[in-house]
């Protein structure tokens, strides 16, 4: 639009293209009225995505939104309810439960990274691997997937969890590690039909190198279905590692971790409901904004 | 029919062995284990020689293929061995820990599809629009609440602050009622969803146009056609969510202290109880692979043109004869038999 109005005052009087030009601009709304629409017809999305920041915001730079010392004990201010002065109330040792939420986000949320980290890149490492060589490697990284998938998945990472022992990475790469076969089986499919596609078969005969094949045709394919399974996977996994938390097998006290906090509060559920409220109503605003902007993604990328 | 379940069943055993195998791999490469733990405990005093027995005593001194071959024709056999801590029979603890856990998973099934219906009927049918769009956003929240963070509310609110249920196991129904209903709420997630999604489609097939042309009501369209195609996603779900049930029935026995396989299993990995660990696993795999059998069973009962093993049961054979419907393997397309009807 700019460079009609700029050639505008060079044409030759009495041609003006510019209103010919304009017209159609000039029905349509300019561009900030245009995304404050498409952001109040999605404003869910706008708020999944604002909860999804302030949280990683949070495990950033917890200093800056946190009150308090997460771990500073105050005997004198135990089981306090919640204040301004302090937000979420206060623990039984005293300590500030917004502070400690806060810094729980940084557990929480690295801890479901790194498992959707080693669930996606060991997964589809191996279904790579057993969709583009096929035979006997595929035979057996299938039968592998087929085992995996028929334990039930929580108790395989309960069963991980006794191997490397207990603490907030050890339980985010069991939850990873159960989460393989799932990304596995995805990749194999997608490296399957990428193989058999008329265009890796014409890159076969035109000479590339199976590397290069790879590379260039199989991988750029696979993203897109990758990604929206990440996504989906990452509300899971924030689920799981809270619950393994909960359950005393994944972060130990006195680190803040989400699981971890409601299940020091529950000592005290019947007179002190905020100290299991807030950390939980914390757990479900995050993993409802993921799968949020996860179901937006998948349905925007099957359309 | 017969060689099909003796091929399933023998794959189940395989699937068992591995998972077994996988199991024994895992925990075996553990460091310590709790007896090992308890020798080497200052405290605990215990001789050299009564080292050796303990170690004899649970097979602990003999090479690891000994150990895996050994408990491997235990288990063939029913026996899981025993508990490093309390030394009873493995089976035994499952035994008494099962009953609990087994009415508090079958109950929270129950409620897990009573809640999936419910919310898959009033998202197609509700009358309102507004609670269309309501029910329609049931399966993203129940998806999206941890078990742990819906028992917790759950006991604080019904049991403390209202006292409608009692907060701690009492061996009553009323007790079993909070806990199944947090545990069905976790089920009902994938369930409603995939419910909602199927009875739709179901609802935009052209068999179900033609029975609106023809005049059926809407409720006697819903009972007789679109209910029964719309429920084997259902089905095929029902058999994958088993894994959920398991998953949320640790969770749940630890927010309601009630005793059970979950709390078995939890126990067991504080202490670094392996052939209780080991058992759990085996068990609840067992069970998951069977269920999923059952289900894979049960498809051509809910659809007569599904195959089992390329040859229809006897009866469906029959009545296509009759109705010369044309029987189409593993690809059903959505048919109703009154289309067929003059």
């Amino acid at each position: 639009m700019t460079t009609v109005v700029d050639t505008g005052s060079v044409t030759r009087p009495g041609t003006d293209p510019a209103p010919a030009l304009e017209q159609p601009a000039a029905r349509e709304r300019p561009l900030p009225v245009r995304a404050l629409a498409w952001l109040g017809g999605h404003w869910t999305l706008v708020l999944a995505v604002a909860v999804v920041a302030l949280v990683l915001a949070w495990a950033v730079v917890p200093g800056a939104f946190a009150s308090h010392d997460p771990l500073a004990v105050d005997p004198a201010g135990k089981l306090r309810a919640p204040s301004a002065e302090h937000w979420f109330g206060t623990d039984q040792l005293g300590r500030d439960l917004y502070s400690r939420v806060v810094h729980g986000a940084r557990a929480s949320l690295s801890g479901s990274a790194i498992a959707v980290a080693v669930g996606a890149v060991v997964g589809s490492l191996l279904g790579a691997l057993a969709g583009w060589f096929g035979g006997v490697l595929d035979a057996a990284i299938g039968r592998g997937i087929d085992v995996l998938l028929s334990i039930p998945g929580f108790l395989l990472a309960i069963t991980i969890v006794v191997l490397l022992g207990f603490g907030i990475v050890q339980a985010a790469v069991a939850v990873g590690l159960t989460m393989t076969a799932t990304f596995a089986r995805l990749i194999r499919s997608e490296v399957l039909r990428a193989r058999t596609s008329t265009y890796v078969e014409a890159a076969t005969t035109s000479g590339a190198s199976t590397w290069d094949i790879l590379r260039r045709h199989v991988v750029p394919n696979s993203i897109a279905p990758t990604l929206s399974l990440v996504t989906v996977q990452l509300g899971i996994a924030i689920i799981w590692i809270a619950s393994l938390s909960f359950l005393g097998l994944g972060a130990q006290p006195p680190d803040p971790e989400w699981g971890r906090l409601v299940s020091d509060g529950r000592n005290y559920i019947a007179s002190r409901g905020w100290l299991t409220l807030w950390p939980g109503l914390t757990v479900v605003a995050v993993v409802l904004a993921t799968n949020h902007i996860s179901h937006h993604l998948t349905r925007r990328d099957a359309s | 029919m017969g060689r099909y379940l003796a091929r399933r069943g023998a794959q189940a055993v395989l699937v068992l062995w591995a998972a077994y195998t996988l199991s024994f791999v895992l925990l075996s490469a553990l460091p310590g284990d709790a007896v090992t733990n308890r020798i080497q405990n200052p405290e605990a005093n215990i001789s050299p020689e009564g080292a050796r027995t303990l170690l004899a005593y649970y097979g602990l001194d003999r090479p690891l293929w000994e150990q895996y071959a050994h408990s491997l024709v235990g288990a063939s056999r029913g026996d899981l061995g025993y508990s490093l801590t309390t030394a009873q029979p493995v089976r035994e603890l499952l035994a008494s820990a099962l009953p609990s856990t087994l009415q508090l998973t079958s109950l929270g099934l129950v409620f897990g599809v009573l809640i999936a219906a419910v919310v898959a009927v009033a998202t197609n049918y509700a009358p309102w629009r507004w609670l269309r769009t309501l029910t329609a956003s049931g399966p993203a929240l129940f998806a999206s609440v941890p078990t742990f963070v819906a028992g917790i509310v759950a006991l604080q609110y019904l049991s403390f602050r209202y006292g409608l249920i009692p907060s701690v196991d009492d061996g009553t129904f009323r007790a079993l009622v909070a806990p199944a209903a947090t545990l069905g709420l976790v089920v009902a997630a994938p369930l409603s969803q995939v419910f909602a999604t199927s009875i739709r489609t179901t609802r935009s097939q052209p068999f179900v146009h033609v029975l609106h042309a023809k005049g059926a009501r809407e409720g006697y369209i819903f009972r007789k056609d679109v209910l029964r195609n719309s429920s084997l996603p259902v089905l095929t779900l029902l058999g994958l969510a088993f894994g959920e049930l398991i998953a949320g029935s640790v969770v749940t026995e630890s927010v309601y202290a009630r005793s059970g396989v979950g709390q078995l299993v939890v126990g067991a990995v504080n202490t670094q109880d392996l052939p209780v660990v080991q058992g759990v696993v085996l068990l609840s795999t067992a069970a998951y692979v069977l269920i999923n059998l059952v289900v894979d069973l049960a498809y051509p009962f809910v659809d007569p043109r599904i195959l089992v093993d390329g040859a229809p049961r006897g009866a469906t054979r029959r009545r296509a004869r009759q109705r010369s419907v044309v029987v189409e393997p593993a690809a059903p397309r959505l048919l109703p038999a009154e289309v067929v009807m003059p």
